[in-house]
């Protein structure tokens, strides 16, 4: 990208979570919209089944990936998946989703993971865009909207020097504009649904133009959820991974949310 | 001691504490690991008015959430006032034992909080799962005054965090988190949260147990390949009527005092003392799970 570009126009992925289903629909989708890049903000495995499915589409596709904390500690073989779960039932289904994904991702894939960079940065004209997987000073920090005021965010952004900062790591889109016309964006995952009640899952579009500056839309994504439930029970997963994607309802990973983002959700 | 204590520097303040409640609480829990009594008022309650001071300072420090703790927060009448500032600023947690909430309160604080993009967070200080386990540490019928209050907070549409200082052994854990957990939902909390903590061996929990050994002190070689930002004084301070102390836990040490404004208290702090040793071993003992501060693994 060079501050030549008029315009341009940008898919933006957040955690796959070997949603390898979600992730074919998604570039079908960004396929018929026509963008310049694809980009991917890590955390390829998790949850779902068939974890080496998800890695031809990204390359078919030429999807720029960063690396998550999950991609860390699969590329590298690392016991955990740096999740930073503190509750033992977050970290008991993290643990065993971390263990499939890491037997079955190949060691082509994890050499892949491995060598991915942990943050991108392009100018569009003389906006300054950051790319990263939680926060911009660390590849595990959560940043929930409920939970982080925006003078933080402008700490965030005037100390790594970015006017858009796009993020996922939390699994729930979120958007907030900061000082000086800059912003924070959490572009959602396409790894499961947002604990809404909703099996849909999100991606977000960015496009700007030299004239009319930077527009950001999360986008819905529906696709073939009842598949990936079946196969989440084919592969001996557990239950409530599928119950997660049958019914748009978290059913792990909960004691992380704020109580805000906790009380949307059914469980 | 050989080695000197090392020294954590302030990476960034995060988290911003407010010993709004002073020493003072109505309940005398013989853990207290500042001796909050009724009767000690070493410490005083924070105004209203101090409380705005400070989050208009924290403002350009980049502060990303505000935690209030005492004594007992509720006994401060301007506590729901602070609560509601606070909400326009950035997410809050009060650290309460639940036994002095009124209706009326928490009607306004659902209110704010509605309004608010931020979270309210309720800690609430339980220390077993039922009388006969809570109340000989947080005295005669608080069980039941606190589990009153938790009927409430979920009445107002809040959904608390039960806060218990571990005092069983690590191979009740499960037993114990499962009796809390079966206690709370037939009280009518449907989905409870609860976060274990250990115990501080200082104030009152000094005399209960036996207090910190000299080698339980934390070495430099001990920080190498550990992850400071598990410990609270790399990115806390507490403000006191004093002025601003590099933590919650040791506020009652002279040492802690770090200055009169966030700006000045933001210096490097040497872990000396017994605590720290017990903040190293557990790690994030003082934020909510929400932060992601984990004591494994990163």
């Amino acid at each position: 990208m060079t501050a030549t570009v008029l315009k341009t126009r940008i898919a933006l992925l957040g955690g796959i979570y070997s949603n390898y289903l979600a992730l074919g629909e998604a570039l079908l989708d960004i396929k018929q919209l026509g963008v310049d890049a694809i980009y991917c903000l890590g955390d390829m495995g998790a949850f779902g089944p068939y974890p080496n499915r998800t890695f031809p589409l990204l390359r078919e596709n030429n999807v720029l990936c960063l690396q998550g904390n999950y991609d860390d500690s699969i590329g590298n073989q690392l016991d955990d998946c740096q999740c930073g779960y503190t509750d033992p039932r977050d970290n008991h289904f993290a643990q065993i989703s971390y263990d499939y994904t890491l037997a079955n991702t190949s060691a082509e894939n994890r050499r892949f993971l491995r060598g991915l960079p942990t943050e991108i940065r392009f100018e569009l004209g003389a906006l300054r865009v950051l790319l990263c997987h939680g926060s911009p000073r660390k590849t595990n920090e959560f940043l929930w909207e409920s939970a982080t005021s925006s003078h933080f965010l402008e700490y965030l952004a005037d100390e790594h020097s970015s006017d858009a900062t796009f993020a996922t790591h939390t699994g729930v889109k979120w958007r907030r504009e900061l000082s000086g016309g800059r912003q924070f964006v959490n572009v959602g995952v396409l790894g499961r649904p947002e604990n809404d009640g909703r099996q849909c899952v999100w991606y977000t579009l960015l496009e700007w133009s030299a004239a009319a500056g930077l527009a950001i839309t999360f986008r819905p994504l529906d696709y073939d959820f009842r598949r990936l439930a079946q196969e989440i029970r084919q592969e001996g997963l557990p239950e409530e991974f599928a119950q997660t994607v049958e019914t748009g309802w978290w059913t792990t990973c909960l004691e992380i949310l704020p109580g805000k983002e906790r009380s949307q959700g059914k469980h | 001691m050989t080695s000197p204590a090392p020294s954590v520097p302030l990476s960034h303040l995060d988290d911003l504490w407010f010993q709004v409640g002073g020493t003072l609480c109505n309940l005398t829990c013989n853990h207290c690991f500042i001796s909050c009594s009724p009767k000690n008022d070493s410490f005083g309650f924070l105004s209203l008015d101090d409380v705005k001071k400070r989050l208009l300072e924290s403002v350009a420090l980049g502060v990303r959430e505000y935690y209030f703790t005492g004594g007992e927060p509720f006994l401060n009448r301007e506590m729901v006032a602070i609560l509601v500032e606070t909400l326009k600023f950035g997410p809050a947690t009060v650290l309460t034992n639940a036994t002095v909430l009124k209706d009326e309160w928490l009607a306004d604080l659902q209110a704010a909080y509605s309004k608010s993009r931020y979270s309210l967070e309720f800690r609430v200080s339980i220390d077993g799962f039922s009388p006969q386990t809570n109340d000989p540490i947080r005295g005669e019928g608080t069980f039941a005054r606190a589990m009153g209050g938790v009927q409430k907070l979920v009445q107002h549409g809040f959904l608390p965090i039960i806060t218990a200082a571990r005092t069983w052994s690590d191979e009740r854990e499960l037993e114990v988190v499962q009796k809390f957990v079966a206690m709370l939902r037939e009280a009518g909390y449907a989905r409870p949260r609860l976060k274990i903590l250990p115990t501080l061996q200082l104030g009152a929990e000094e005399q209960r147990s036996c207090g910190y050994h000299e080698l339980d002190r934390v070495t430099p070689d001990m920080l190498a390949d550990y992850d400071a930002s598990l410990l609270v004084c790399e990115h806390s301070r507490i403000v006191t009527d004093r002025g601003v102390h590099v933590c919650p836990i040791l506020i009652e040490s002279a040492d802690s005092l770090l200055g009169q404004s966030l700006a000045e208290s933001g210096v490097s702090f040497p872990l000396s003392h017994g605590a720290c040793f017990t903040c190293y071993q557990y790690g994030a003992i003082c934020s909510n799970a929400s932060s992601g501060r984990s004591r494994a693994k990163a």
